[in-house]
């Protein structure tokens, strides 16, 4: 595949490997943040840690959309499949997420009308082949998933389709970041920046990470050498004490981001004054809802949903998870009480959560070798 | 291996041990509902088949969980089985309903080391199915039979009320008579095998996703479906004994396979990413869809597994085998860790090639 087998060259990676090993100073940790669960996803797939030396460490991060939506958030959704006449629809791993009372695939099983879908767009061509129902989407994701939900908005307003609307729990990558470097337990060195999300939002929001907290972050794209590379740039930032905003993935991210995007975004959205993130519990003014203009496209407003928080497991610690605090062997449940089957959290229910990641790919991979 | 970033400390390696004598555990049916991942090939699967049917009629040959079930009569040795076809649409780039449903019975004959003799025929219609389209089928599962060198030899009709079905379903059950070449079982498989592909992955499922239309994705993809039996005959001729077992890598893909082979033979797998062939068309599809091509469906290509003398021969046979010139050794079975399948990446890492978990691709056989 031309533009993709580039960037997973193993004579490359090795290039880029040696590279890293000569700017580590021996004795020093490491401690890098991929902020984004498509990198977590990569660094799995590919076994990247494998070409890493051992004082290098990578963190997972809070980057995973599907792995940060709250317990209470899926009851919404599920309590909205079951009215009457209703077509609930999502992207596929959001179907997984336990609620309190089971997942949305139990709700299908129970009988509401849950379709996988993969763009809004597949929502509302849903909506229009079925007039006589309710089509509901449920938006998800980071900037990088909120800028197609609006579009589908503007065009089903233009069309002045009737029965679709949107169940927005889109959310903004800045703030759980902020959140995160404010966190006493946790030290980094230098984040590994979403490259997905910069493509809306551009690099420059990513500015007060040098400037305020004196950390390095570089762009990153998501193939292995991409992944791989990032790391180069930030030791070297780190050897040469400099601390800036990078941009590895410049092939796709441009500094100021998508201008159009953001124009969209800004007129279909608005900030909620605070959202709650799965294990992060309530973070000011980042999470998205429709804007006043576009209310009768909300099924917030449409349907009267439970709204009801509901604590998380005891059991569950995705919350240090998500921030880098522990390892995902190092919950309590993990790939026992909890596994990809029968997830207990949302981390080891989507494939860029870390749990999940680590579970699929990671053991076994490394500790042993292969007699 | 102290030197590496993964090294992995006493502390995570005792509660890896830890996970893997929970999973190592029988499965137990627990879910209130039937859920489309029962249905999917992998872990849900599992435990529908090892949680509720094997133990209910538990019986040494059922226990043997090969594609097909020998029975034993006046010194001739018998394989039956039986496969139900529920794929949507009914056609697709490549085949039909009618061809799996000849296709898929026969394979499971075919890996099981049986020559296919005679298959039964059941069609669930659904009311208002254009007669048209059933009298394609038909013309289609003949068609099939005769290239499989298969008589249809009973059969039986239903029909369900419009809205049930989708157009139809097909049930067919086949059985072979065992070549006495073979000695194939799940469990004997030994450290230093090697594994051999009969061709490249992955087109079935792919050729199905995208006739569905749900992507908007346009690609020269066909269905694999074919009969495996001259491949099987192939690789009986020139290491019959030293073949440990084969298996058609339908639904789960061959990640499945392997899977469950590991298991069966308490063996580790080490597969070559880079060895597997995948024709591009299917892995730029897979990459936009972001699945990995082994765990899609074929309907036409076989994992061997053959002892390490008998290998290179073994793949030379099957390589002149028509339609299987890209057949590739892909990997080999090691003895560490026991039940698991691991990759070498192309891009010179590791990582673990576990079970199917969920349901990425409903209803594709």
């Amino acid at each position: 595949m031309r533009f993709v087998d580039e960037f997973r060259d193993a004579e490359l990676g090795r290039a880029v490997a040696g590279q890293i090993l000569s700017l580590v100073e021996p004795g020093r940790h490491y401690k890098l943040m991929e902020v984004c669960g498509g990198h977590t996803h990569s660094i799995y797939k590919y076994g990247i840690d494998d070409l890493l030396p051992a004082n290098v460490e990578l963190v997972h991060g809070p980057g995973c959309p599907v792995c940060v939506i709250p317990m209470g958030r899926v009851d919404d959704g599920i309590a909205i499949a079951h009215e009457d006449g209703v077509i609930f629809t999502c992207f596929g791993d959001m179907m997984r997420v336990p609620g309190a009372n089971g997942s949305l695939l139990d709700a299908k099983a129970a009988g509401a009308d849950i379709r996988m879908v993969y763009s809004p767009l597949d929502a509302m061509r849903i909506a229009k082949q079925n007039p006589d129902r309710e089509v509901v989407f449920f938006a998800i994701g980071f900037e990088t998933t909120a800028p197609s939900t609006a579009l589908t908005l503007k065009r089903a307003r233009t069309e002045g389709l009737r029965n679709f609307s949107v169940m927005c729990s889109h959310v903004t990558i800045v703030p759980p970041l902020r959140a995160l470097l404010e966190s006493p337990d946790l030290r980094l060195d230098g984040f590994i920046g979403p490259g997905h999300v910069s493509t809306v939002v551009g690099a420059r929001p990513f500015e007060f990470i040098p400037a305020d907290y004196g950390k390095p972050i570089v762009i990153a794209g998501f193939e292995p050498l991409d992944v791989l590379q990032s790391v180069e740039m930030i030791l070297r930032q780190l050897a040469a004490g400099r601390c800036e905003v990078e941009n590895q993935y410049k092939r796709v991210v441009p500094y100021e981001g998508n201008l159009r995007a953001l124009e969209v975004m800004a007129e279909v959205f608005e900030l909620r004054p605070h959202f709650e993130w799965r294990g992060l519990g309530f973070i000011s003014h980042s999470g998205l809802k429709l804007s006043a203009d576009y209310a009768e496209l909300d099924a917030e407003v449409r349907f009267s949903i439970p709204g009801v928080r509901v604590a998380d497991p005891k059991a569950c610690q995705c919350g240090e998870v998500l921030k880098g605090v522990i390892k995902p062997w190092e919950c309590k449940v993990f790939g026992t009480a909890c596994t990809p089957e029968r997830p207990i959290g949302t981390c080891m229910v989507s494939s860029e959560g870390a749990c999940a990641a680590y579970y699929n790919y990671g053991r076994f991979a490394r500790e042993r070798e292969v007699v | 291996m102290a030197d590496r970033a993964g090294a992995v400390s006493e502390r995570e390696q005792k509660i890896l041990g830890i996970i893997e004598t929970a999973r190592g555990k029988r499965a137990k049916f627990r879910d209130s509902r039937i859920t489309m991942a029962h249905g999917a090939g992998g872990k849900a699967t599992q435990t529908l088949i090892e949680g509720l049917l094997a133990p209910a009629f538990a019986s040494d040959v059922l226990n043997e969980m090969a594609d097909a079930g020998a029975v034993q009569t006046g010194g001739v040795e018998l394989a039956m089985t039986t496969d139900s076809y529920v794929v949507k649409p009914l056609r697709f780039p490549g085949g039909s309903i009618g061809e799996l449903a000849v296709n898929g019975t026969v394979n499971d004959l075919a890996v099981s080391g049986a020559r296919p003799l005679a298959l039964s025929l059941s069609l669930i219609l659904e009311e208002g199915l254009p007669a048209d389209e059933l009298r394609a089928e038909v013309e289609a599962i003949a068609r099939t039979a005769r290239a499989a060198d298969v008589q249809i030899i009973t059969g039986d009709t239903k029909v369900v009320e419009r809205g049930h079905a989708d157009g139809m379903y097909v049930c067919t059950t086949g059985i072979g008579r065992r070549d006495p070449r073979a000695r194939l079982s799940p469990a004997a498989l030994r450290p230093g095998d090697r594994i051999l592909l009969s061709g490249s992955i992955g087109e079935h499922g792919t050729a199905i996703m995208l006739a569905r239309n749900e992507f908007e994705l346009d690609a020269d993809i066909e269905s694999d479906t074919r009969s495996l039996w001259p491949v099987v005959d192939a690789l009986l001729d020139v290491a019959g004994p030293d073949i440990r077992c084969l298996r058609d890598a339908t639904r789960g893909g061959v990640a499945s396979v392997l899977n469950e082979l590991a298991r069966a033979s308490s063996v580790a797998m080490i597969v070559r990413e880079g060895a597997v062939p995948v024709a591009p068309e299917v892995a730029g599809a897979a990459e936009i869809l972001g699945i990995d091509p082994m765990y899609v469906a074929n309907e036409g290509k076989l994992v061997a597994f053959v002892a390490p003398d008998a290998a290179d021969r073994a793949l030379d046979a099957l390589r002149r085998v028509p339609g299987c010139a890209a057949a590739a050794e892909i990997g080999e079975v090691r003895t560490e860790p026991p039940g698991m399948v691991l990759v070498e990446t192309s891009f010179g890492g590791r990582r673990v090639m576990d079970q199917l978990v969920g349901d990425p691709l409903p209803r594709i056989c």
